[in-house]
């Protein structure tokens, strides 16, 4: 099947050069980081994790969602989803592609990265992060190829794999949660220390992930002969409806607790992230906009005249997609390290470099998706004697 | 480790420690901020010690320097979160690291609560005043932290800050009821940095 990637329109060329120029320049900016070391990035000894780690975290959950096509599917035999599952499913392997390539680009040496299983340590959740999502992307790598392949020969699909589907759906929010449990049990980091962490990152995925489908399904719909459907992408708009409200519900209650209680190691980050704290609040304003976005994105989601209505449902979804980028890519992770434990406030700002290797990453991660997508609408349009 | 803070008034009671500790150990000096490498090193009363400030503190301890250093925590954060056991605990408390393991994912600096460790963000030779041939240098890209002088400890010798510290640190064995610290301890009140995280830290200030 891999054959349907070669062939394509002069448009289809164009973006996989433009995607392949950014890999380059990525790249390029990469081979510095590696002979000069991370202190090409902006990070230091206190801000210890950066752009590269929270591009990470934000992209685990987009993996993660592709459980929310899969679910209605397979388990509520929700027929109208078994049109989609197959974007859903290698949206994920994109995405986890990227998770997997950016805590490469963060290690100081990649070239030992093999010691993590010549050493392993079961007390180290990082060690368990590395299981579950490696077995992520193997499982969705192999349901979606033999599901799509069954499809194109118009048979049903082998029955060995039923088993896995059903693994997948667990697996996916295992990935999301053991990556929420890196941050959340950590003693004296007071940002991320609190049991709902999982959660709000779930939430978060859960409307991020499914508003990126609706667009790709958009964009499909526009580029192929293959219709992912009205009603799939209305049923999907519902999900990332829910799921950002929660996520700004989550985020109220954190609120509410760190604030009560009044306890200032808790307060202090929250405090830095929207107000700024000792004078200094780079990311004010980012975290304004972001939960500007997302209560804009609710009003738009939730209300059934504006969801309904396919040009303001690509409005909502890119800024439910924005407001949780920031969210995620930016202030959860540097919001955990300012202030630091001995209550210093030094800031972190990506460099150039930093950000430039970042949309290498992402590119490589859209060159992924692109080939997969373009493989399987094509075989879609082909079963529905389209091409 | 006992400190004895009332015998280190001003910061210059603590750069003889600074200093050998940064000689012996091939500690180098950066002019960027952000890619410091610190063992041993002085902070005030309010960052040693956060969230453990009293209110109306006395103006001596106010703006006296105190050492910091790893704690040698008994349940050690960075122990337990590192993916290839580059970081370790001895049979006697002391946690070390190993140089040529450590990955450099830096979860060890995420997990520690004191901000006792230091990633190595470019190479470190060439910011070295004077090497010391008896201790390793560093690469570019690993972690690296006080080891309580684990190597003058294995030829009988007392941690190079202590040696230097005309008797305001004491060093010893904590499970040994006997020992020097133990015994200091039971005579002093002290303090530790965030007990209540349950971490256990081994350095004790007498204050
Ligand atoms: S002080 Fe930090 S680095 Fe030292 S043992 Fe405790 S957690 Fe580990
Ligand atoms: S940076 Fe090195 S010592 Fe720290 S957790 Fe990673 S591998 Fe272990
Ligand atoms: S015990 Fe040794 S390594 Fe640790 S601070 Fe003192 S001199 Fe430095």
């Amino acid at each position: 099947m891999l054959e349907k990637a070669l062939t394509g329109t002069k448009k289809y060329y164009g973006w996989m050069a433009a995607l392949l120029a950014v890999i380059g320049v990525g790249f390029a900016c990469y081979l510095w980081q590696f002979s000069f070391g991370l202190g090409i990035t902006g990070m230091s000894r206190d801000v210890s994790w950066g752009f590269y780690i929270a591009q990470f975290t934000f992209l685990v959950g987009v993996a993660a969602s592709a459980v929310m096509v899969v679910l209605p599917y397979y388990l509520h035999n929700y027929k109208a989803f078994g049109r989609i599952t197959i974007l859903g499913e290698f949206l994920a392997v994109a995405s986890v592609t990227m998770c997997i390539l950016f805590i490469f680009v963060d290690l100081g040496q990649p070239t030992r990265v093999v010691n993590v299983l010549l050493h392993p340590s079961p007390n180290s959740v990082l060690f368990w992060d590395m299981i579950v999502l490696n077995g992520y992307l193997l499982l969705n790598i192999v349901i979606g190829w033999k599901v799509l392949e069954a499809e194109r020969n118009d048979v049903a699909p082998a029955g060995w794999l039923k088993p896995l589907i059903y693994l997948s759906i667990p697996w996916a929010v295992s990935i999301h949660t053991v990556t929420a449990y890196l941050y959340c049990g950590l003693p004296g980091r007071g940002f991320w220390l609190t049991a709902i962490l999982a959660p709000r990152f779930l939430s978060s995925a859960f409307a991020a992930g499914p508003a990126f489908l609706i667009l790709l399904c958009m964009i499909v719909r526009k580029l192929t002969k293959f219709d992912p459907g009205k009603e799939q992408i209305q049923s999907l708009a519902k999900v990332v409806a829910y799921a950002i409200t929660v996520n700004v519900f989550f985020f109220l209650c954190e609120v509410f607790v760190v604030f009560y209680s009044g306890i200032p190691e808790h307060m202090d980050h929250i405090k830095y992230l929207f107000v700024g704290l000792h004078g200094q609040g780079a990311l004010v304003p980012w975290m304004w906009t972001s939960m500007i976005l997302m209560v804009v994105s609710i009003i738009l989601l939730v209300n059934p005249v504006t969801r309904k209505n396919e040009t303001v449902l690509v409005v909502a979804c890119i800024t439910v997609f924005v407001g949780t980028w920031i969210d995620k890519g930016l202030g959860m992770i540097s919001g955990g390290f300012v202030p630091n434990p001995l209550h210093h406030v030094n800031e972190y700002v990506p460099t150039l470099p930093e950000i430039l290797i970042a949309l290498g990453v992402w590119a490589i991660g859209f060159l992924v998706l692109t080939v997969l997508f373009k493989i399987a609408v094509t075989i879609k349009e082909e079963v529905a004697g389209l091409a | 480790m006992v400190i004895d803070t009332r015998k280190l008034q001003s910061e210059e009671d603590l750069e003889p420690m600074i200093e050998v500790c940064d000689k012996i150990h091939n500690i180098p000096k950066f002019e960027n901020k952000n890619h410091e490498i610190k063992w041993l090193w002085a902070e005030e009363f309010k960052h040693e010690f956060p969230m453990q400030e009293p209110d109306f503190l006395n103006d001596r301890l106010k703006h006296m320097s105190f050492l910091t250093l790893c704690n040698h925590c008994e349940k050690a954060p960075c122990v337990r979160v590192c993916p290839t056991k580059a970081t370790f605990k001895r049979e006697d408390g002391i946690v070390l690291m190993d140089f040529h393991r450590c990955i450099g994912c830096r979860f060890c600096m995420a997990a520690c609560p004191y901000g006792s460790r230091s990633f190595n963000f470019r190479d470190p030779r060439p910011f070295i005043k004077e090497t010391n041939p008896d201790f390793p240098t560093r690469t570019k890209g690993v972690v690296e932290k006080c080891n309580f002088c684990a190597e003058r400890l294995a030829v009988g010798k007392m941690p190079a800050c202590v040696e230097a510290s005309n008797g305001a640190l004491t060093f010893g064995d904590l499970d040994d009821s006997e020992s020097e610290v133990r015994k200091v301890l039971r005579s002093n009140y002290t303090i530790r940095r965030k007990p209540a995280l349950g971490t256990g830290p081994s350095v004790f200030y007498i204050v």
